[in-house]
């Protein structure tokens, strides 16, 4: 079976009047169905390119973007991107944030409205259906901004720095109860993050990447012997210092 | 119910005092005001012929409303202003949205834009009388002449200063652009639209008022006109104050919409 993503030989570049900055260079990964994969590198490497490039919002300048084997155009399938902040609309309550996707895509039904609902139970947002954006906590907000993807029923979710935006105590909290609602889920998710931490405790594989313009520096495969394995409890486990050090080692490296 | 401490107390007692202190003052200035501008025509300080006196303007104002005449000129007037904000809306938003949706046009439109809002606008008031004629559709343009293309810079601009993340928020979502300016160019932007708002109708009365000047037989601006040709400055002074009166009232209206909106939400 062809994996759920996959990047070959792409390269990319931003034009300004003053330069041309090459963002990425001769990148090759890919991503199979169900996994979890975090992508992490020095600020500014590019890791948000890749996001745009997958979504679609960009196009590569060279090579190849397959989802499921075909043209990242013509795949079809439904991809969730979930941005650093979670620009919940003020002028809409909570509900009715949640169901952007369907009202864009034009698919206000019953049964997306009675998804919406159920995933709000779900997560505890039930109560908060009719609220405002300003009542809710943080952690609140980033869940809502995750249901909202949800909603679409999303085969593969972006996920770009989506906690960077929150206060470490909320940061630790948020990041495990997405990354909970990630597994039961079972959706695959792609991680952008400069938090070395944050991607072991997260992820099944870490890929790394140089300083820009960006490239594969190495990918780790993470294996922790923790159940179950939750974000919060994988930080606990005995082998998460040792990939951190490896891969700290890796970003530093010349 | 919480109880209030007693600080509290103090200070709400304080706010309370220091409010009705402000409008003490503001009265008593408007009744001193006009004291002294009585007295010094009845002593005959200065000539009430010129200046007119808050009695007389108060009887020109009372023998006119009995005679129908004055219920014409503030209906005119408040129908020409109130049809040119109507249409410097509508025409100000489509404007702004069409410089948004399409960059390229903004770009070249900018310098006329600067040009044309920069230009005082009683300046093509008798342009307008000779191309148009003296009629109420000219008076109207006059009033959309002068708000106008403020109006369409800073609904642009407001547009433009939308936070780029929720945009890309709408195309992640697979939404078109067209649904980026329905989903948030625009809701993002009613405080704005709504502020627009209460400077249009200023200026449109402005235009009206300019219009009426020199082209028109009825309105307010009119009657301001007309009465400083025959020397009736009573007309002109009583004038003065129901144009005060009505822009106050317009702007008021539109001061509540404003704030029940951002209560609202």
């Amino acid at each position: 079976m062809a994996p759920l993503l996959e990047f070959k030989d792409i390269s990319m570049a931003y034009h300004s009047i003053d330069q041309e900055t090459q963002a990425i260079s001769h990148l090759t990964f890919s991503v199979s169905q169900g996994e979890f994969v975090a992508i992490v590198g020095p600020s500014g490497c590019g890791k948000s390119t890749i996001l745009n490039l997958i979504c679609g919002l960009l196009s590569p300048e060279s090579g190849q973007i397959l989802i499921e084997g075909k043209n990242a155009g013509e795949s079809g399938i439904n991809i969730g991107y979930m941005l650093q902040k979670d620009h919940l609309f003020e002028w809409r309550t909570i509900f009715r944030n949640v169901m952007l996707g369907p009202e864009i895509a034009g698919c206000v039904t019953a049964e997306k409205k009675a998804y919406a609902y159920q995933l709000l139970d779900s997560y505890g947002l039930k109560e908060f259906a009719n609220a405002r954006p300003s009542q809710l906590s943080g952690g609140m907000r980033q869940r809502a901004a995750l249901i909202r993807t949800l909603v679409m029923e999303p085969s593969l979710l972006l996920l770009d720095e989506p906690f960077s935006a929150l206060d470490y105590q909320t940061r630790l909290n948020v990041s495990d109860d997405i990354g909970k609602i990630i597994r039961q889920e079972s959706i695959t998710a792609i991680l952008v993050t400069h938090d070395i931490a944050e991607a072991i405790s997260m992820a099944d594989r870490v890929i790394i990447l140089t300083s820009r313009p960006a490239t594969v520096s190495s990918i780790v495969d993470i294996d922790l012997t923790v159940e179950p394995r939750t974000p919060l409890a994988s930080r606990n486990a005995p082998e998460f210092k040792n990939y951190f050090n490896r891969i700290w080692k890796e970003l530093n490296q010349p | 119910m919480i109880p209030v401490s007693n600080a509290q107390e103090k200070y709400l007692k304080k706010r309370r005092r220091d409010c009705r202190l402000i409008w003490l003052f503001r009265i008593l200035i408007f009744i001193l005001f006009l004291a002294l501008w009585e007295i010094s025509t009845r002593k005959g300080w200065i000539d009430s012929f010129i200046f007119s006196s808050p009695s007389q303007a108060i009887s020109t104002f009372i023998n006119m409303w009995k005679e129908n005449a004055l219920y014409l000129h503030i209906g005119v007037t408040l129908f020409e202003t109130l049809v040119s904000f109507c249409l410097v809306f509508f025409i100000g938003i489509s404007i702004a949205v069409l410089l948004w949706s399409c960059s390229h046009l903004s770009q070249i439109l900018e310098p006329y834009l600067v040009i044309l809002n920069s230009l005082p606008k009683s300046a093509l008031a008798p342009l307008l009388i000779v191309w148009l004629g003296t009629s109420v559709k000219t008076i109207i343009v006059a009033g959309i002449s002068v708000a106008i293309f403020g109006s369409v810079i800073n609904l642009y601009t407001c547009f433009k200063e939308t936070s780029p993340d929720k945009i890309k928020l709408i195309y992640t979502l697979h939404g078109s652009r067209f649904q980026a300016l329905t989903k948030v160019v625009l809701p993002s932007s009613i405080p704005q639209i709504l502020a627009n708002m209460k400077v249009n109708i200023g200026l449109c009365l402005v235009g009206v008022i300019i219009g009426e000047f020199i082209g028109s037989r009825q309105g307010l601006g009119y009657l301001i006109i007309y009465g400083t040709q025959t020397f009736k400055l009573d007309w002109v002074i009583m004038a003065i104050v129901v144009l005060c009166v009505v822009a106050m009232l317009l702007y008021a209206i539109l001061n509540r919409i404003e704030k029940w909106y951002l209560k609202k939400i």
